[in-house]
Order: C-alpha cells, then sequence, then structure tokens
C-alpha cells in the first residue's frame, strides 16, 4: 500500500462483528497530517468500535490499518487513577524529564487548571476532571488524537468551554485529531470534515469550510439542517412541527 | 401512601429538602459515642460480677482483672509471655499473608492463576487446621514450627481472597486507559491496580490478623510451655478463673491493636479517599 507522505491515518475495507451483529462493514477513511476529523453517528452506529480499533484498543475482523505511533486517548469517562494526584496522572506512564512535576505543572495550566495540581481526582468536578484526561492525553505531543465522545457527560455550558479550549490546544499542537460524537454543533465547530457513519458504513462526507478561528456564536443553519438530516433528525423535527398536523 | 398528585388547585405545601450531606462531627462526640458500648459492657460486667447470680469467685470485676494482669505481670513472667504469642502471631500472619497476597495477586491478575489455585485454596480453607493440630505436633514435633504454621494456614485465606477479588474488580476502564498511555506490567501494578486494589487488601489484611490470632490460642493451648495460649490453659487447669479473665482481655486488647494497625495504614494509603466529591 503506497500513501502519500501527508496521510497520517489510512482504513482500508475495514469490517467488525460482535457475534452475529455486524457492526462495520468495508470502512475506508483517510485522514491528513493535522487534520481534525469528526466522525459522527447515531448511537450503536459503530463510531467508538472504529475509534477503538484505530487506538489498537479492539481487533479487526478484516481489512487494514495504518496509523502514526504516537497516539492518544481521551475516553467518555475521564477514567483517572483515583489514587494518584492530578499532576501524576497527567505524566501517568511517563518516566523520566518526560514524565517531570514542571512538565505536568505547564500542561495542567494549558487546560486551565493552575493550582489543583495536587488535588486527589475524585475531588474534581467532571469538567476538571477532563481537562486532566486532556492534558493526560496532549501531554505526550500525540501524532493522532483519538477522542471518544469527551465531552458527553459534560453540562451545555461546560461543554462549550471545552470545545474552545480543545480549539486552541489543536491549533498549538496540532495532532490529527479523530472526534467521536453525536453532537452536530461540536462536530461543526471543531472539525475540518465530517463522516456521518450509519449502520456500519460511511453513509457521508462533509466539508467543513469555515474559516478558523472559528466563532461559537456561528449558526451553520444549512450545514448543521443538512447534516441533522442524514443523522435521521428531519426538517419537521427540527421545526417543532413533529405530530401536530 | 396516598398518591401524590400536582395540581394547581391544591394548596402549595412547601418544605425544606431532607440534608443528606453528613457533617463533620466534632472529635470529643466522635470519641464520647466510641465509648458508649464499652462504657456499657463495663458496667454490665461490674454489675454481673457483684451481683449473686454468678459465684464471686468465678468472675472478676474490670478493676480485679486488671489487678490479676498487673500481679500475673510479676509472677507469671506476663511480658515474656506476650512476647511469645506476639512473635508466633507476625511471623504466622507474615507466612500466611503473604502466601495469601501473591497467590490472590496471581489469581485475581490473571486466568491461569484462577484456574490453577482457586478451587484447591477453596477447598483448603474448610478444613479445620486447628482439629490437625495433634498431628502438625506428630509430624513437626512440639517447636514452633506446628504453631506457626496454624497461623500461617489460618490466616492466609482472608489475605487470598480480598487480594484476588480487590485485583479482579479495579476499574477495567482505567487500567486500558492506564495501558493506552504506554503503563504496563510491574508499572501498571504498582501505579494502579495495587493503590486501587488497596481498600479490599487492607480488609483482608485485618481479618487475616485477627484470625491469626485465633488461631494462636488454639496453637497454643496444646503442648506449650509458653505464651499467653499456655497461661489460659493453666489457668483453666488449676481453676484460677481470675487468670482466665485476664487473658480474655489480653486477647481482646491484640484484637484492637489489629485494627489499630489496619486504621492507620488506611489512613496512609488511602488518602485519595477522603474527601470524595458526589456530583
Amino acid at each position: 500500500m503506497t500513501t502519500p507522505d501527508t496521510t497520517d491515518v489510512l482504513v482500508r475495507s475495514l469490517s467488525k462483528s460482535f457475534g452475529p451483529r455486524r457492526v462495520l462493514s468495508d470502512i475506508n477513511l483517510e485522514l491528513r497530517r493535522g487534520e481534525f476529523v469528526a466522525l459522527v453517528g447515531a448511537s450503536g452506529s459503530g463510531k467508538t468500535t472504529l475509534l477503538r480499533m484505530l487506538g489498537g484498543l479492539s481487533a479487526a475482523d478484516e481489512g487494514e490499518i495504518k496509523v502514526p505511533q504516537r497516539r492518544t486517548f481521551v475516553f467518555q469517562e475521564p477514567r483517572l487513577v483515583q489514587s494518584s494526584r492530578v499532576w501524576r496522572n497527567v505524566v501517568l506512564g511517563l518516566s523520566g524529564d518526560a514524565g517531570s512535576k514542571d512538565v505536568a505543572y505547564n500542561m495542567l495550566a494549558e487546560v486551565g487548571l493552575a493550582g489543583h495540581e495536587n488535588d486527589w481526582p475524585a475531588t474534581l468536578s467532571g469538567g476538571e476532571a477532563q481537562r486532566v484526561a486532556i492534558a493526560r492525553a496532549l501531554v505526550r505531543r500525540p501524532q493522532l488524537l483519538l477522542l471518544d465522545e469527551p465531552f458527553g457527560a459534560l453540562d451545555a455550558l461546560t461543554r462549550l468551554t471545552m470545545h474552545a479550549l480543545l480549539a486552541k490546544l489543536c491549533s498549538v499542537y496540532a495532532p490529527t485529531t479523530l472526534l467521536v460524537t453525536h453532537d452536530v454543533d461540536e462536530a461543526l465547530f471543531l472539525a475540518d470534515r465530517v463522516f456521518v457513519l450509519r449502520d456500519g458504513a460511511i453513509a457521508q462526507e462533509l466539508v467543513v469550510s469555515t474559516p478558523r478561528p472559528r466563532s461559537l456564536r456561528q449558526e451553520n443553519s444549512a450545514m448543521r439542517a443538512d447534516l441533522l438530516s442524514h443523522l435521521g433528525v428531519t426538517a419537521d423535527v427540527l421545526d417543532g412541527s413533529l405530530g401536530s398536523a | 401512601m396516598k398518591a401524590m398528585s400536582i395540581e394547581s388547585s391544591q394548596a402549595n405545601a412547601l418544605e425544606s429538602p431532607l440534608v443528606l450531606e453528613v457533617k463533620p462531627r466534632k472529635r470529643y462526640w466522635t470519641w464520647i459515642t466510641k465509648s458508649i458500648l464499652p462504657i456499657l459492657i463495663l458496667i454490665g460486667w461490674t454489675a454481673l460480677a457483684k451481683s449473686s447470680w454468678v459465684p464471686s469467685l468465678t468472675m472478676p470485676s474490670p478493676w480485679g482483672t486488671v489487678l490479676e494482669l498487673k500481679s500475673m505481670f510479676g509472677n507469671q513472667n506476663l511480658a515474656s509471655n506476650i512476647g511469645v504469642s506476639l512473635t508466633r502471631a507476625v511471623v504466622g500472619l507474615l507466612f500466611g499473608g503473604a502466601f495469601g497476597f501473591v497467590v490472590g495477586l496471581f489469581s485475581g491478575l490473571t486466568k491461569i492463576g484462577e484456574e490453577l489455585f482457586d478451587a484447591t485454596l477453596q477447598a483448603l480453607r474448610a478444613i479445620p487446621f486447628i482439629a490437625l493440630i495433634p498431628l502438625f505436633i506428630l509430624w513437626f514435633g512440639i517447636g514452633e514450627t506446628p504453631k506457626i504454621l496454624v497461623v500461617a494456614l489460618a490466616s492466609y485465606f482472608p489475605m487470598y481472597i480480598n487480594t484476588a477479588g480487590g485485583v479482579r474488580n479495579v476499574d477495567r476502564k482505567v487500567v486500558e486507559a492506564a495501558k493506552t498511555f504506554g503503563v504496563e506490567r510491574l508499572a501498571l501494578l504498582r501505579q494502579v491496580i495495587l493503590p486501587l486494589a488497596l481498600p479490599q487488601i487492607l480488609t483482608g489484611l485485618s481479618l487475616s490478623m485477627v484470625v491469626s490470632i485465633l488461631a494462636l490460642v488454639a496453637g497454643e493451648t496444646i503442648s506449650s510451655q509458653n505464651g499467653i495460649g499456655y497461661l489460659l490453659l493453666n489457668s483453666q487447669a488449676y481453676q484460677r478463673n481470675y487468670e482466665v479473665f485476664a487473658c480474655v482481655v489480653l486477647y481482646a486488647i491484640m484484637g484492637l491493636g489489629a485494627a489499630a494497625i489496619v486504621k492507620l495504614l488506611e489512613r496512609l494509603c488511602l488518602k485519595w479517599r477522603e474527601g470524595v466529591a458526589v456530583r
């Protein structure tokens, strides 16, 4: 398989079944270096499975996956080690200079958690814990950043702040990023391209051409309606006229 | 209970919600609460000892027991007997606890470990080793070996079952996350699995310590020349009931000591559990 130098993620004819249930069938995917791609789909559409396979957490049944070496994950839950202080969680698994206290402190400052370095994870709010998880993922300077609905469990207000934070951090660190989400606005704000996953296949690809830095105020209403319709949310639902006829 | 209905015609009966959050209690209240039951027991004990229900020769009052203990320090060499017993308990516990811990780790972490050990250890624990002490004496003589062996055999199991369970119950999602960040093998064990399993491992230690004291009594009551169990047996044989009580109190104090050690370890090692936010 020959790939151009700028390709960071390459997926060919990927399939996966859980027992009799075929979750993904014949997926083809290519991500350019530094690109931010969002993968949207209804729950059960196989998006988390695809992400886990890219990260090496699940095995594929068929097909080929090429990813860069340094990959990091942000999960839906923070998944912090409760028995380690916040800064130790950030440099978990790193040793030597890369895992020093300074490195952790600097990274925590970047995600807005200066002053929380010595807290126990159990004392953090949901948003704070997820910031630690993001710091833990970025402190390793990943070539590929895999995000599995990282803000799904957060409240709407915290989520907005986190969107802005993630956009800023991704522009600084510029990893190739794959974000799994069911939040259409999140996808449109953060991503360069959006893939819609339906019934285990990529049903639609959408290029988000809005220039960066983007504003959270932007409506994108045409693109939003388009994307939602691909996810099975039709105009009459959006207009609130469903069932009123 | 009547079904609740929210209707606009009803007058709004409002109430302040019951607050679930537990307020920190004052230190002196904690001590008062802790001492209520022991004080009641002491009062009941004193009343019983002074009453005509039990012959006063068979039951000393609490103060009488203290005096008895004091005299035993003088004429029965109590200090050295306590030392001998504690040494046996600690050495037996070290062997049994270490065995339970290591095998528990293996069994909790790996499928093959569980398949190799679990069924056999579950079967072995049902054997009443205390009943086999006469055999141990035949095999190992009357020295320290059979006593330490009984303690070890009795104390490995709580440690084994709690270590295996604790390790098995560590949140797999956190373990998976740690693995994605390159934490493997020994580092994973040391940084993630053991600290998170520690609460249950300490429960195992606490149970093992108590069981080791129980096994020690049994071990020492057979063909010993020293130790608290030996004193207890002698006192029984010569109907020195006050001494029996003194020995019982000594065992109770050892139990308290075991609990205190675990409390201390929890305070030192489980700081991360304090101040947990519920939200």
